[in-house]
């Protein structure tokens, strides 16, 4: 979709420079405390590997300050969305790369999951 | 019900260890590796290309140590397989009867000796953990019905050492959310560490809802020593710790005190459900620990319903 094109190109001109977004389409940034978690090397959605180095750095680029790291203290002074950090959220839809997640949230693509994830929640 | 399962589910003390890497050897060097810690060791972890180096596959040995009669917990990371391949491998492990599947993220593709691979890390672990309760109750990831489902018994790992320590607890809780019934830690060179974690976790009542079970590991040499304190990922080994090794007249026992008075903390906090050991002694390095430590050999504690460890 041509406009869809466009608000992606302003989404990533406003979130790109701010968050270094990566496009992923399913933008977490307010349960990640407000900060990119596809920045991970690891692309981890779920909080911090057991790699972290002593200092806080990342397992894979030592000069980097771990970003789950920097998403669990900025989580504990982000109110409202602070505590959903804690949440479980799904595998990434590879297909939503590059698209807007502006789009994607108002017209919930960005919450079309596997059937199988949903029936596996459901049992908790 | 594997063992593993019908034994943590009767509240009953385990021991879990690292099974040792296998290259070449064949079924003869699984059977090598295994016999010396067979007596006190309920289960063994079959390690998927640790450290990222390649190695025979967790679900190879895992068939292997069945077959032997042994119980495999089958070590499954995110870091060499994308979804498609994760499910392949479970649906494939339960076909053989393997039950006990620990779910992990895994080290990076440069921890290990071939740094140019692709790192995949399509799912991370509480998502493998996710999928695989998909896949016990009946349907694969997309939806598709498997019938019947498979019996997992699902595990998990947490590093307590590691920034950010307080979230740690945290993580471990949301894989018990996503389904962990076990937790095995990483390696923890600083006892206060994981002294806070199990408070934390109990505090909370984690180790009520999963099996806590903390990693000893089992070293020998100086050059050992060494390695872990700055090769493994995610380990940090106090520089007081690895002096006292390098100035030991012989570090083997200095080695085996410094794993006797990990191991031996470990067992007095609260909630501990049992250890996981990693030896990389090439003699029954668990069976003397064990016996020092006072847990009984295997055969035993299944007649007496050994429970509660008295750390010694």
């Amino acid at each position: 979709m041509k406009g869809s094109g466009v608000v992606a190109r302003v989404e990533h001109a406003i979130k790109g420079p701010i968050w270094n977004c990566q496009m992923c389409g399913q933008c977490v940034l307010h349960d990640t405390g407000m900060t990119c978690p596809m920045n991970c090397p690891k692309t981890l959605r779920n909080g911090p590997c057991g790699g972290v180095r002593a200092n806080g750095n990342c397992e894979v680029k030592p000069d980097m300050r771990c970003v789950w790291l920097k998403a669990v203290e900025r989580s504990e002074r982000l109110p409202v969305w602070g505590p959903h950090i804690d949440n479980l959220r799904p595998p990434v839809d590879n297909r939503l790369k590059g698209t807007s997640s502006w789009v994607n949230l108002l017209t919930r693509r960005d919450k079309e999951y596997p059937a199988g994830w949903l029936g596996a929640q459901g049992d908790v | 019900m594997s063992e593993l399962e019908r034994k943590i589910t009767a509240g009953r003390f385990v021991v879990t260890a690292e099974m040792p890497v296998i290259d070449g050897g064949g079924i003869p060097e699984v059977m090598r590796q295994l016999e010396p810690m067979r007596p006190f060791v309920d289960a063994f972890n079959t390690t998927d290309n640790p450290a990222a180096h390649a190695h025979a596959s967790s679900l190879a040995v895992s068939v292997a140590l069945l077959k032997a009669g042994a119980e495999p917990i089958m070590q499954l990371g995110c870091r060499d397989r994308n979804r498609l391949n994760l499910q392949a491998d479970m649906v494939g492990a339960s076909m053989h009867g393997i039950e006990n599947v620990s779910c992990m993220t895994g080290d990076d593709v440069t921890a290990g000796d071939e740094p140019e691979s692709r790192r995949v890390f399509d799912l991370d672990g509480p998502q493998l953990l996710t999928v695989a309760r998909a896949l016990q109750s009946g349907h694969y990831l997309s939806g598709r019905k498997l019938e019947p489902p498979p019996h997992f018994f699902l595990g998990a790992v947490e590093n307590p050492g590691t920034p950010p320590h307080e979230y740690r607890v945290r993580r471990a809780a949301k894989k018990a959310l996503a389904g962990a019934q076990f937790l095995q830690l990483q390696l923890c060179y600083r006892p206060e560490l994981l002294e806070s974690f199990m408070r934390a976790a109990h505090e909370i009542g984690l180790t009520e809802r999963l099996a806590i079970i903390p990693s000893i590991c089992i070293l020998r040499t100086i050059g050992g020593m060494r390695f872990v304190a700055s090769h493994v990922p995610g380990i940090d080994v106090p520089p007081a710790v690895v002096r006292r090794v390098e100035q030991a007249a012989d570090p083997e026992p200095e080695c085996f005190d410094i794993a006797y008075e990990l191991a031996s903390h470990a067992m007095s906090l609260p909630g501990v459900a049992g250890l996981h050991f990693i030896s990389f002694r090439k003699d029954a390095g668990i069976a003397k620990l064990c016996a020092r430590l006072g847990i009984p050999p295997r055969s035993e504690r299944d007649i007496d319903g050994y429970s509660a460890p008295l750390a010694v």
